[in-house]
């Protein structure tokens, strides 16, 4: 036992009796929790493991602290109705918009952010982190947070391209064939239907490899592969617009279609579609990421969070964490958009209600 | 029979709190009720009145959601619901308080039969063994003259129809015969040739078995018949209580007498004008959607300046009739005139003055007017799009239109439907059609999602906007209170044909055709005695003679 | 029951038109490469020579749709022809291949889906409590790891630093069952962290939908207790949801696999595609995309039949 351990322990405990006595229910329950976990971590782990509960729980802290802050910053600067949601949305959701917002910056930045270039080869491979690289360079000699910055732009900046194509290929079509319906809708909806039973991931493989990886090629392959996904969805809930009598009212009044899909549904339809294009989002970074770890996206040169995971997986074995950052950078994002996309879903549902 | 009078239900200064945008707020404010042992007691009141959320208090149960606030008493037979344990709240129910529900179709579990769902609480409560349980539950289908009440309990809640489904629930509830039952709305969702059956079921079997009940509901005709007091709610607030009678004759709150007073309204009869061509003539059409065929030779005609009401139940295709007109739904056979000129069945195919000329209002205005649309724009694109207006001459044909509605122009021109109330939301749905300056308008059952007043202050503006402007209506309703109050000539369908059409003078007379007066007599009145007058003339004066009557 | 049997029967019809469309558009895919396939292989200094021999092999002289009707034939009775690298048999090379990744994704299942089930179930009953919002953002998390960055982690704390698990994971035939299962442990848990995610977020989704019927609040309202009104009212309906849940995430195994398998250099059909891929070897990328599509159809189709046959209304029909 020393210092650290006591410590430890008294502080979970005294923090849990604090709340038991102030009746902070939820408070109580998550550190007593927290307590009985690292009874069983420090058992099993030691003092090792210990530290890592210390380390994560002050993690979460950490980020809960920005969260907030980031969410209080945004009801301040935001106009009234928009502050008004900010204040009420959770903290996972402002934790999102930050990291998002972070990202953006530094993609749009980049070459100001990074201090070396992308390809720029500058020291030995695999050199440890000194003064002028901040994570070390990679299997080349490059600056590791460098590439990582740029990253930023290429990985997220693509998988970007590719969501917009295939939103605006699906949305547009799913509204038209929900305004229309009769024939071509049942076309459209049977050759979705095929398109979607080939798992996304194979035939991307498929047509990656009949087509090549250059960077447009892998746009337009993603965005075909996708599109089906949200024609379904604004199929779905253009669908539901369609049936409302303001719709019969304009058709009867002899507006032509696009005045149907322009004016009456697609205002109606924003909400879901918004959500959507987050969810869709997420699954085509993942795709792409996945893509370029198998060495069958981005190719390098060009600075891409999958392959530097894959390039510098030898290092894993030697227990070292630096192909986990790229991929953290990955999930991170990914993380961020679920969590405002979930707050919106959430708050669509709740309205309902 | 001696019959137990003492007090059952005691509530006093029930408050029940609702959350919503992060906060409690009050949705029922301090309300006392007391009931008696073998006594209906209606509780009536619009939409929002809490009549549903004081019910469900009865049992001690509060949806998710919401919450019974301090202070609140509810005495059930002595005991304090508000401070018993979960537990004995949960033995309490279905065992002493039963519950029946507006809509029997979703309230049955569609995975059991109906008759394990019946004898559920009897077996969980070890009041009967199963086979005693299904018998007794055979027993109770055929007091609610459910047919073939020996097997009906078997099949599943999909095989069964919605009037059927509403009765067994009825026997459900009184499976562990209850000293209280708690109706909610239970014929609301039915036709009123259905109501009846369900209506008498529910009345003769409470009475049996001197169960006291309350009996929600927003429909006073009904209430009239079913409770010995009526209680009005009004916004989670009480109006007035009363015994059934004396509340009919001689209401005291101001509330109250304009509930009552809505059936007054009553417009003149026009004769149809000699010598001119109808408006619109609907000639032997029929219709189908797909392969099932919904319209079979209907025909009618439709005088300018003049009201025909549609009256039938649900399926009988009077608004597959509008639809015909409209043209969303081309005849099979037949053809719709206008002035005389045969128009095209496709709505695809006809000319913008056409189209301009027949205008709809729809019954439900939550979904008729586009939610993210200013209103300025709902009624303003139809002047746009017909006459070319544009600018000031748009704004102030807007500003025209509201004022015909009654609408303030200065308050409504910025705003969006959902910031209106339901009254408002059918006025910008007529000014609407009003914009394309028509001849003519289809009233697609317009009144019957609003409550009672603001349906009538609907109906006087319809008819003073058709003494102004010369309007044809076609109204499609299935409440005949409407159809008094507004047809010049009516015309009733049933399954897919007219059955019986002419003035309303004549057709308010008898001698009716058989359905219609079937449908006639099926609409409650405010009369107490109405359902046993009508029982007996129709000669189901007691249970005994049901299986006669068959 | 003659209704259920015609509606099961035109839902296999349908799953097998749709792998029959699935399996032209894999073979006319290849038929779009600019030029034909012997040119894509040699590339651009294949002297015409080689190029003739290479098509007479091939047998591209033929039109398309005969060639076609000629692969699907094979392909019917396992035959997938040769690779047009190792030039062995594509059917051979795919066969124990196909075999270890079912193995990997049914060891993932095995534990996944009861794992899942229930905490989604406990979650649901919990919902909005602490426990349930906490359950939020960990699955959240899970699901939006990629699977290489999840395989990397357990990599590096469980074999690299923890010792406990191999981080490679190359199994054979001469192995034991619990030989195997050791080995392959990291991938499969790998695969379980994201899958129990998705699956616990949609059971919990589909049972509160449930929980929120007009028929649960009068099982309630009818004094049923609280543990009755989930066994008996609530999972008959659930099994519906539930089978496409299980389902959507089986099909989710086989595809996610790729990645996992690369990750843990597992001999799995994934890793051979990828390597088929980057070859550009179009025989077995053309057998290993028909294994993986047919499986995910077979998936969704029994998931279909599954919710037919639990279906009340279906299952007594008026």
């Amino acid at each position: 036992m020393n210092y650290f351990i006591i410590g430890f322990y008294a502080l979970v405990i005294g923090a849990s009796s604090l709340a038991a006595y102030y009746q902070k229910r939820t408070a109580f329950l998550l550190l007593f929790s927290l307590t009985l976990v690292s009874f069983v971590m420090g058992i099993v782990g030691g003092e090792a493991m210990l530290w890592s509960v210390t380390i994560l729980a002050g993690l979460i802290a950490f980020s809960a602290g920005v969260s907030y802050s980031f969410r209080e910053f945004l009801v301040i600067i935001l106009p009234a109705d928009a502050a008004k949601e900010m204040r009420t949305a959770p903290l996972t959701a402002g934790f999102g918009l930050f990291v998002i917002f972070t990202y953006a910056i530094s993609g749009i930045f980049a070459p100001i952010i990074a201090p070396y270039g992308e390809a720029e080869v500058i020291s030995s491979a695999f050199a440890p982190a000194d003064e002028n690289m901040l994570l070390g360079a990679d299997q080349l000699g490059r600056d590791m947070f460098s590439r990582i910055i740029y990253g930023a732009r290429n990985t997220v900046g693509l998988a970007l391209l590719a969501t917009i194509l295939a939103f605006v290929m699906g949305a547009t079509a799913g509204l038209y064939a929900a305004t229309k319906g009769g024939k071509l809708d049942q076309l459209l909806g049977r050759i979705v239907d095929v398109i979607m039973s080939i798992p996304s991931l194979i035939f991307s493989l498929l047509l990656l490899s009949i087509f090549g990886t250059n960077t447009a090629t892998l746009i337009i392959v993603i965005a075909i592969i996708y599109a089906p996904r949200v024609f379904r969805l604004a199929r779905s809930v253009g669908g539901n617009v369609v049936v409302m009598d303001y719709i019969e009212a304009a058709k009867l009044r002899g507006e032509g279609t696009w005045y149907l899909i322009r004016k009456e549904i697609l205002p109606n339809s924003t909400a879901p579609l918004i959500a959507e294009f987050g969810l869709e989002f997420c699954f085509v970074f993942l795709l792409v990421a996945g893509l370029s770890f198998l060495g069958l996206g981005i190719q390098p040169p060009t600075a891409d969070w999958g392959s530097m995971v894959r390039e510098n997986a030898t290092l894993i074995s030697f227990g070292e964490i630096t192909p986990l950052i790229p991929a953290g950078a990955i999930a991170l994002l990914t993380v961020a958009v679920n969590f405002v996309v979930d707050w919106m879903l959430y708050r669509s549902s709740g309205l309902k209600e | 029979m001696t019959q137990d009078k003492s007090v059952l239900l005691n509530i006093k200064n029930l408050r029940i709190e609702g959350y919503s945008d992060e906060n409690w707020i009050e949705i029922v404010h301090g309300i006392d009720l007391t009931l008696h042992r073998g006594e209906v007691m209606g509780l009536i009141g619009e939409s929002g009145a809490g009549k549903s959320t004081i019910g469900l208090a009865a049992m001690g149960f509060t949806r998710d959601g919401c919450r019974i606030s301090e202070g609140s008493s509810i005495e059930f037979d002595g005991m304090e619901l508000t401070t018993t344990p979960a537990a004995d709240l949960q033995s309490l129910r279905g065992a002493r308080i039963a519950y029946v529900a507006q809509s029997a179709a979703a309230s049955f579990n569609p995975a059991h039969k109906l008759i394990d769902q019946h004898t559920e609480a009897p077996l969980q409560y070890r009041i009967q063994k199963r086979l005693e349980s299904q018998e007794d539950a055979m027993e109770l289908y055929e007091r609610l003259r459910l047919p073939n009440p020996r097997e009906i309990g078997f099949r599943y809640p999909h095989q069964v129809s919605g009037g059927q489904l509403q009765r067994a629930m009825t026997a459900m509830a009184m499976a562990c015969r209850p000293d209280l039952i708690i109706f909610d709305e239970p014929t609301t969702a039915l036709d009123v040739t259905t109501q009846i059956e369900v209506l008498s079921a529910i009345r003769d079997i409470v009475d049996q078995f001197n169960t006291a009940a309350l009996y929600i509901t927003h429909d006073l005709a009904v209430v009239a018949q079913m409770a010995d007091v009526i209680k009005v709610l009004l916004k989670g607030d009480e109006v007035e209580e009363a015994d059934t009678r004396t509340m009919l004759e001689h209401p005291k709150d101001d509330y109250t007498k304009s509930l009552w007073a809505v059936r007054d309204f009553k417009k003149e009869q026009v004769p149809r004008p000699a010598d001119t061509v109808p408006l619109i003539s609907v000639k032997n059409v029929d219709a189908s959607y797909g392969d099932t065929p919904v319209l079979y030779d209907v025909s009618f005609d439709i005088y300018s300046g003049m009201t025909v009401a549609v009256v039938g139940e649900s399926g009988s295709g009077k608004s597959t009739t509008a639809r015909c007109i409209t043209g969303l739904l081309p005849p099979t056979k037949g053809e719709v005139l206008f002035q005389g000129t045969p128009l095209p069945p496709d709505y695809r195919d006809r000319t913008k003055d056409q189209l301009r000329q027949a205008q709809m209002i729809y019954q439900m205005a939550d979904t008729a007017l586009n939610p993210k649309v200013k209103i300025s724009e709902i009624i303003g694109r139809p002047a746009q799009f017909y006459s070319g207006l544009h600018g000031p001459a748009l704004k102030n044909r807007v500003d025209e239109l509201l004022d015909l509605i009654e609408l303030d122009p200065s308050q409504y021109y910025n705003r969006y439907p959902p910031e209106l109330s339901g009254g408002q939301k059918q006025r910008i749905g007529i000014a609407r059609s009003l914009a394309a300056e028509p001849t003519f308008i289809i009233c697609d059952e317009v009144t019957s999602a609003l409550d009672q007043l603001v349906a009538e202050g609907i109906l006087r503006l319809l008819d003073k906007l058709q003494k102004e402007l010369n309007l044809a209506y076609m109204f499609i309703t299935h409440d005949l209170a409407t159809v008094r109050s507004i047809a010049d000539e009516v015309v009733v369908m049933q399954y897919g044909k007219v059955v019986e059409q002419g003035p309303k003078d004549v057709m308010f007379t008898p001698p009716h055709h058989e359905y219609t007066d079937l449908l006639l007599s099926s609409v409650p009145e405010m009369d107490p005695d109405w359902l046993t007058t009508l029982l007996e003339e129709r000669g189901v004066d007691d249970m005994g003679e049901v299986e006669k009557n068959k | 029951m003659g209704d259920i049997l015609s509606i099961i029967a035109k839902r296999l019809g349908l799953g097998l038109i749709t792998l029959l469309v699935i399996s032209i558009i894999i073979f006319f895919a290849v038929e779009l490469l600019p030029g034909d396939i012997a040119q894509a292989v040699l590339g651009q200094g294949a002297t015409e020579d080689n190029l003739a021999a290479l098509r007479a092999e091939l047998g591209l002289d033929r039109a398309a749709p005969v060639r076609y009707f000629e692969w699907l034939g094979n392909a019917v009775t396992g035959d997938f022809g040769n690779s047009l690298v190792s030039k062995t048999s594509v059917a051979e090379a795919i066969g124990t291949r196909f075999a270890n990744t079912l193995f990997l994704a049914t060891y993932a299942a095995v534990i996944a889906v009861p794992v899942a089930i229930f905490l989604g179930v406990l979650v649901a009953l919990f919902r909005n409590s602490v426990f349930d919002r906490v359950a939020n953002v960990v699955t959240l998390t899970s699901i939006s790891s990629p699977e290489f960055f999840l395989g990397y982690i357990l990599i590096l704390f469980l074999a690299v630093k923890g010792g406990m698990f191999p981080a490679i994971a190359k199994i054979d035939d001469g192995m034991t069952l619990i030989d195997k299962l050791d080995r392959t442990f990291l991938p499969a848990l790998t695969m379980v962290l994201v899958v129990v995610a998705h699956m616990m977020r949609m059971t919990r989704a589909s049972i509160i939908n449930l929980l929120a019927s007009p028929y649960v609040e009068m099982a309630r309202l009818k004094g049923v207790p609280a543990w009755k009104v989930i066994v008996k009212h609530t999972l008959p309906n659930a099994w519906a949801p539930v089978i496409n849940v299980v389902a959507l995430n089986l099909a989710y195994l086989i595809t996610g696999v790729v990645l996992v398998e690369v990750v843990f250099v597992y001999p799995g059909i994934g890793q051979l595609l990828v390597d088929a891929v980057t070859k550009r070897d179009f025989p077995v990328v053309q057998a290993c995309c028909l294994i993986f599509a047919a499986t995910f159809i077979l998936l969704n189709l029994a998931a279909d039949v599954g919710s037919i046959l639990t279906n009340p209304r279906l299952r007594h029909p008026k």
